[in-house]
């Protein structure tokens, strides 16, 4: 049990003139290679501000962020990150979209072909190599954001960051979109640690699920283990004893002890 | 009722064996001209609305200027005293005495080397300001100062800079146009969305890729608003700056006509320099729908 990504007794506090808002307290947490672990709690409770500081964009106050022991505190594709809203750049083709971050990540290690390739290859997982010449404005919400997926997969992360990824779309886009990131999870065996509101997505697709007091001075409230078997089938676990048993775990923490109050 | 009409027709014209693609012909055949009448319809919409406006003013003109002791020459008259210089504009007897053409395309080539250098400049400056909250704090107050300064009164100064005509033209479209690409381009800088420098810092672009691939088509459609409005104001401050230089140029071309008394070669020049800014300014934003195809849809 070798801890793959940890995040060390993190502190962030955004100062604004005088005024200071502690938004995270103390977070501690490790995460195993392979592991795919969520991030819960109500809005504005700072995970993604979490996940800012984890992929770099952001600097903790205080603490840090070790990835195989060594300390990252800058952005960099060992943390791609799958934005909430797709973010891929109007004016490239879907396929160039990829491209960008293939061309940069494995410039010296893979020539052009290869590269061409790694790109079809990635544009292939998501099932989007049809669209591969469209702009990102000819094509879905869900479709967006399997491209998004795509671009992240295929700079090869050692984590991959997914920040409210299905938040967006329709319930039945993301219904299918999650059963794509879990197979793409089965098959690839990547480290997830995903940002989510939704309980039923946490229990869905996680190994453990991290669920957060709400803000200001947010901490982890209590990790919750999904000691549910893989391949998991989304109809079979609707009557599961164990996935409902986990569910109502995260809705009693959200719901009771940790109601969400609205902030004046 | 029409069309089974004439199918019927045809049917009975020909011999069995051509049927199939004749009937495959006859319903292609109506939406094909109807797309032509559509779009006869549409030009008609927009050019005669236009012409008649301007067969209306033209009568007016007439009929105010025909009587005799009118200050002004009335349409008709323009054209018999412009004649030659219409059917003619590429004469040249040395000197200044040149065809309109020449004048044109002397005034448009001061034009495009002054432009060019403000949109080059401009667009620099404008990521500069853009980019960084310490040049904009330095440099905007200034900008803003600047920019209020009427195009002539550069004229003299960069006369006695340069001690000669064609430089200080040059300048003055400079110095004109380069405000709006600055500002604007700044304000497409400033607003690339969050998103997308994010995107940048995990890819980790270097700075320079960021300018390519990043900064510069998102901001495109901001530049090319600037771009478009500088090259309006330097098509304006050309004719002015060309006016005080003398030489060959639309400028002088209009100057000399008035001191000769050539009212009606006066308003010939007029004319075509409206023509060749709309021109202009047409080119520039049909350059930028070109090259924001991508973003603008966003």
């Amino acid at each position: 049990m070798t801890a793959y990504l940890k995040l060390d007794h993190i502190d962030k506090v955004f100062t604004r003139g005088t005024a200071t808002t502690e938004v995270l307290k103390d977070i501690n947490l490790t995460i195993e290679k392979g592991e795919y672990v969520s991030i819960i709690g109500h809005s504005g409770c700072g995970k993604s501000t979490l996940l800012n500081i984890i992929a770099g964009l952001t600097g903790a106050t205080m603490g840090g962020v070790l990835l195989e022991n060594r300390e990252v505190n800058s952005p960099g594709p060992d943390r791609a990150v799958v934005f909430q809203n797709h973010s891929l750049l109007p004016w490239l083709t879907v396929y160039e979209n990829v491209r960008l971050g293939v061309d940069k990540v494995f410039a010296k290690t893979k020539s052009r072909a290869e590269r061409d390739a790694w790109v079809m290859h990635n544009l292939n997982l998501v099932q989007m190599a049809h669209a591969r010449d469209k702009r990102p404005s000819e094509i879905s919400g869900g479709m967006k954001q399997r491209v998004g997926i795509a671009r992240a997969l295929a700079m090869e992360p050692k984590v991959l960051l997914l920040d409210e990824p299905f938040g967006a779309l329709d319930a039945l886009t993301r219904a299918h979109l999650q059963d794509s990131v879990m197979a793409l999870h089965q098959k690839l065996g990547n480290t997830i640690l995903m940002i989510t509101h939704d309980v039923d997505e946490a229990v869905l697709l996680s190994d453990r699920i991290v669920m957060m007091t709400n803000g200001p001075s947010a901490r982890i409230g209590e990790v919750l283990e999904v000691p549910l078997a893989r391949p998991r089938k989304r109809l079979d676990l609707a009557t599961n004893a164990t996935y409902l048993k986990c569910r109502q775990r995260v809705l009693e923490f959200l719901y009771e002890r940790h109601r969400f109050v609205e902030a004046a | 009722m029409n069309m089974t009409a004439t199918k019927i027709e045809v049917e009975t014209a020909t011999p069995a064996a051509t049927i199939a693609p004749v009937v495959t012909l006859t319903p292609k055949r109506p939406p094909r001209t109807e797309a032509y009448a559509r779009m006869a319809r549409e030009t008609a919409v927009r050019v005669i609305p236009p012409l008649v406006v301007i067969a209306l003013l033209t009568l007016v003109w007439e009929l105010v200027c025909r009587r005799a002791g009118s200050a002004l020459p009335p349409p008709s008259k323009v054209f018999a005293d412009t004649k030659e210089l219409i059917f003619d504009p590429f004469f040249d007897r040395g000197g200044i005495d040149k065809g309109l053409f020449w004048h044109l395309s002397a005034s448009l080539q001061r034009v495009a080397f002054g432009y060019s250098l403000s949109a080059i400049a401009g667009i620099a400056l404008g990521v500069l300001v853009g980019q960084s909250v310490w040049a904009m704090r330095g440099l905007d107050p200034l900008f803003q100062v600047l920019r209020t300064i009427p195009p002539l009164a550069w004229l003299p100064l960069s006369l006695a800079a340069f001690r000669d005509g064609q430089p200080s033209a040059i300048f003055v479209i400079f110095i004109t146009s380069i405000w709006p690409i600055i500002i604007n381009t700044a304000v497409g800088i400033r607003n690339i969305p969050q998103d997308y420098r994010n995107v940048a810092a995990v890819v980790q672009l270097n700075p320079l890729e960021f300018f390519a691939k990043i900064m510069i088509p998102a901001a495109a459609p901001y530049i090319f608003t600037g771009l478009r409005i500088g090259i309006g104001l330097s098509w304006l401050a050309i004719v002015a700056a060309e006016m005080l230089i003398g030489g060959v140029g639309i400028g002088f071309f209009i100057w000399d006509a008035w001191n000769s008394s050539h009212i009606s070669e006066i308003i010939l020049a007029l004319f075509y320099v409206g023509i060749i800014g709309f021109v202009l300014d047409r080119l520039i934003a049909g350059l930028g729908k070109v090259v924001t195809r991508g973003t603008a849809q966003n």
